[in-house]
């Protein structure tokens, strides 16, 4: 059987396969979707809603959305573009995003997409929470404050078949991601640097090993977000 | 009728400060502070943050010298992983370390001498306050205005060559530094095109020196008679007496140069130094404590390394400091302006400095980050541009931090500064029957000296405005002007 399918993204025509999701099939082709909670290869979370497209008239989230024949795509539209950096800012705006001293910025997605949609202040208030920090673990730093809820560290970090981290108080002001210090402190030190790199802010730290990046050898001060999938 | 006059902002300083002069029946000055009016608190919020954050954190204080900050917070945090107190990062790390701190110190003091001072050294204390700032000075000598932006520029190339960006870099992490200098930076520095280049620097930093020297020359008895008071000096010198800007051994010495503090370890500064509190300003008046609070102050920076000091490690500036000390016949020199020739000296010793590490192989390998046994605490010290530089940090067992202390340059500054102050009013104001603008500059004038940071903060762009504003014995407001 053939499995190649056309879409349509923006006007123009791109094959794919059935059982792709909308992102997926995108970056496939060289159209960047932008993502904060979306890791290939885990199940979705579809919790960050900033790879909405317009699929047939309505919005969807790409990564949750799977492919179909003649499916017509809206990606690039000004609309959609000031949606996703709405969605930017009220990230910025519910967390302590302190850029200027933060070790993941130059590395960090959200700050990345803050540069892509050109935001240069939030439109919306500063919340300041004071969801704590948690340091008690051996190899991690686990800031709540700077947490976007995306789950990707709920969903991959893993020690002996158990997650290290939970969703916490689910609805309502006090919502945030918990880790399990116990478990944490067995994670060896690469694991704790892969829980690290997964999460696309700053809300989880290797302990003890800040800044070793030079300004100029982060991953986006080489080549801005998207640029890897556009570029190819 | 008794008055009380403020000067507020004082303007071509960094950061937010005001003056208030009382004065009474007669215009006889009864009382005089410099306020500083800006709060920052950042050793209330860096408590909980990681400690490995306070380099790139607490350096946030300052856009002027921000490296004084983020070296002096990396120095405490060597000590606290285990890298030693000072001499124990690999040779890569501290020389990179060093350049960066000697691009800084060159950038800044050129920032100062150029842009601040020189507009009242051109134009006179009673210039026309128009064209008395840094405009006026581009406008009326551009060779001398350029030359300033360019000496700043090279400073800052060189910060972001260690640093990885001009203001407010990460080089400096606990334990050394993140990179290498990278060879195409180096051939830079070293042989681009005038006047970009280690070489034309130091001969900029030797026409700025003639510059000060022939305008002493003609202007000797105000140089040396304004704002002039005896001061006990203090800074971190080299263990064998070498002006070191980077790192030392804390050296106090009275204003007739008998030793106080003998080079002592700085990792025990609260045995020797205690900070007072006073109501009516946010920045604290450090003294040392076994001289007590009327005794125990003392100057910092460029004046008092320069008292402190016995010889300046590089040919130069040597041979000027010869020149400076023999005109106190080796004592300490205690005349205000003279921080502006020292600062001068400094300036050229920066830059013979870079000139030597930069052909220094071991900034383009090595290893970078040396570490051992981690401690709970941990001193910095450094000598920013402005003066000694204090950074302890206390951290806990799950690596946040649990107490920090910054004793900022300025702050040493605090009651040398308010003592000239003092001193410029009475001479100028005391009887007087009209307070004019070069009498507020005069006193202005005497604060710019210091160089201070006021708030060590950046300062918004653009001409401060000067209020002055008249109080009768009741403190009713009975005059304000604005400039």
């Amino acid at each position: 059987m053939n499995d190649k399918i056309k879409i349509v993204i923006d006007g123009k025509e791109y094959w794919t396969e059935h059982g792709k999701t909308i992102l997926d099939a995108a970056k496939d082709n060289g159209v960047f979707i932008p993502s904060l909670c979306h890791v290939e290869g885990v199940k979705t979370a579809g919790s960050c809603r900033i790879c909405n497209v317009k699929v047939n008239g309505r919005n969807m989230t790409a990564c949750s959305t799977p492919v179909a024949e003649g499916m017509t795509i809206v990606n690039n539209h000004p609309e959609l573009e000031e949606l996703r950096k709405a969605i930017v800012e009220v990230m910025f705006v519910a967390g302590n995003h302190f850029c200027p001293a933060c070790e993941k910025s130059g590395n960090c997605e959200l700050q990345a997409l803050g540069y892509r949609f050109l935001m240069l202040v939030p439109r919306f208030p500063y919340e300041f929470p004071d969801k704590g920090v948690n340091a008690e673990s051996k190899y991690i730093y686990h800031d709540r404050n700077r947490c976007i809820l995306c789950k990707r560290c709920v969903r991959t970090v893993m020690k002996d078949d158990k997650h290290v981290f939970a969703l916490n108080s689910r609805g309502g002001e006090h919502i945030h991601i918990k880790i399990d210090t116990e478990l944490a402190s067995h994670l060896t030190e690469e694991e704790a640097q892969a829980a690290m790199d997964i999460c696309p802010v700053g809300a989880i730290l290797k302990k003890e090993r800040g800044y070793y990046n030079p300004i100029g050898e982060r991953k986006f001060d080489k080549q801005p977000i998207g640029s890897e999938i556009e570029n190819k | 009728m008794a008055q009380k006059i403020t000067i507020e902002p004082v303007t071509r300083v960094e950061g937010h400060g005001k003056v208030t002069i009382h004065l009474d029946d007669q215009n006889n000055v009864t009382q005089t502070r410099l306020h500083i009016v800006e709060f920052r608190g950042f050793e209330r919020f860096v408590q909980g943050r990681p400690y490995w954050e306070a380099p790139v954190l607490v350096q946030r204080l300052c856009g002027i010298c921000p490296v004084s900050h983020h070296l002096a917070a990396a120095k405490a945090l060597d000590v606290i992983v285990g890298a030693g107190t000072g001499d124990g990062l690999t040779p890569t790390g501290e020389k990179m370390r060093r350049l960066m701190h000697y691009g800084q110190i060159f950038q800044s003091h050129a920032l100062h001498f150029f842009h601040l001072v020189s507009p009242d050294l051109l134009f006179g204390i009673d210039g026309d306050p128009a064209i008395r700032n840094v405009i006026g000075v581009a406008l009326m000598h551009k060779d001398l205005a350029v030359q300033g932006v360019m000496m700043r520029k090279f400073g800052q190339e060189i910060i972001r060559a260690t640093a990885g960006k001009k203001i407010h870099g990460t080089g400096a992490i606990p334990g050394g530094i993140n990179k290498h200098l990278y060879a195409e930076d180096k051939e830079l520095f070293l042989n681009g095109p005038d006047p970009l280049n280690i070489d034309h620097m130091i001969s900029w930093a030797q026409a700025a020196l003639d510059f000060f020297k022939d305008y002493y020359k003609a202007n000797k008895e105000f140089i040396d008679n304004f704002a002039q008071f005896p001061s006990n000096h203090l800074s971190i010198v080299r263990k064998d007496g070498a002006l070191d800007l980077y790192h030392g051994v804390l050296r106090a010495v009275d204003s007739e140069g008998n030793r106080i503090l003998n080079d002592v370890d700085y990792q025990n500064y609260n045995d020797y130094i205690e900070e007072e509190v006073k109501s009516w300003s946010y920045m604290k008046f450090p003294y040392l404590k076994h001289l007590g609070k009327e005794k125990g102050w003392y100057r910092v920076g460029p004046l008092a390394r320069m008292n402190t000091c016995d010889f300046i490690p590089s040919p130069l500036a040597q041979k000027e400091f010869e020149d400076f000390k023999a005109m106190t016949n080796g004592k300490p020199n205690n005349m205000c302006m003279h921080y502006h020739y020292a600062r001068l000296i400094e300036v050229l010793h920066a830059a013979e400095m870079m000139k030597e590490l930069l052909n220094d192989p071991d900034l383009m390998k090595g290893e970078l980050i040396r570490k051992g046994n981690k401690l709970d605490q941990g001193v910095g010290v450094i000598e920013a541009p402005r003066g000694t530089l204090f950074h302890h940090y206390k951290i806990n067992e799950d690596d946040q931090i649990t107490m920090a202390n910054l004793i900022v340059s300025t702050t040493n500054n605090n009651i040398p500064m308010n003592e000239s102050v003092n001193r410029v009013a009475k001479s100028w104001m005391n009887g007087q029957t009209e307070i004019t603008e070069p009498m507020m500059n005069a006193v202005e004038v005497s604060i710019r000296a210091y160089d201070p940071c006021l708030s060590c903060a950046t300062h918004a762009l653009g001409k401060m405005p000067l209020e002055i504003s008249l109080y009768d014995a009741s403190n009713k407001l009975i005059d304000k002007k604005r400039t």
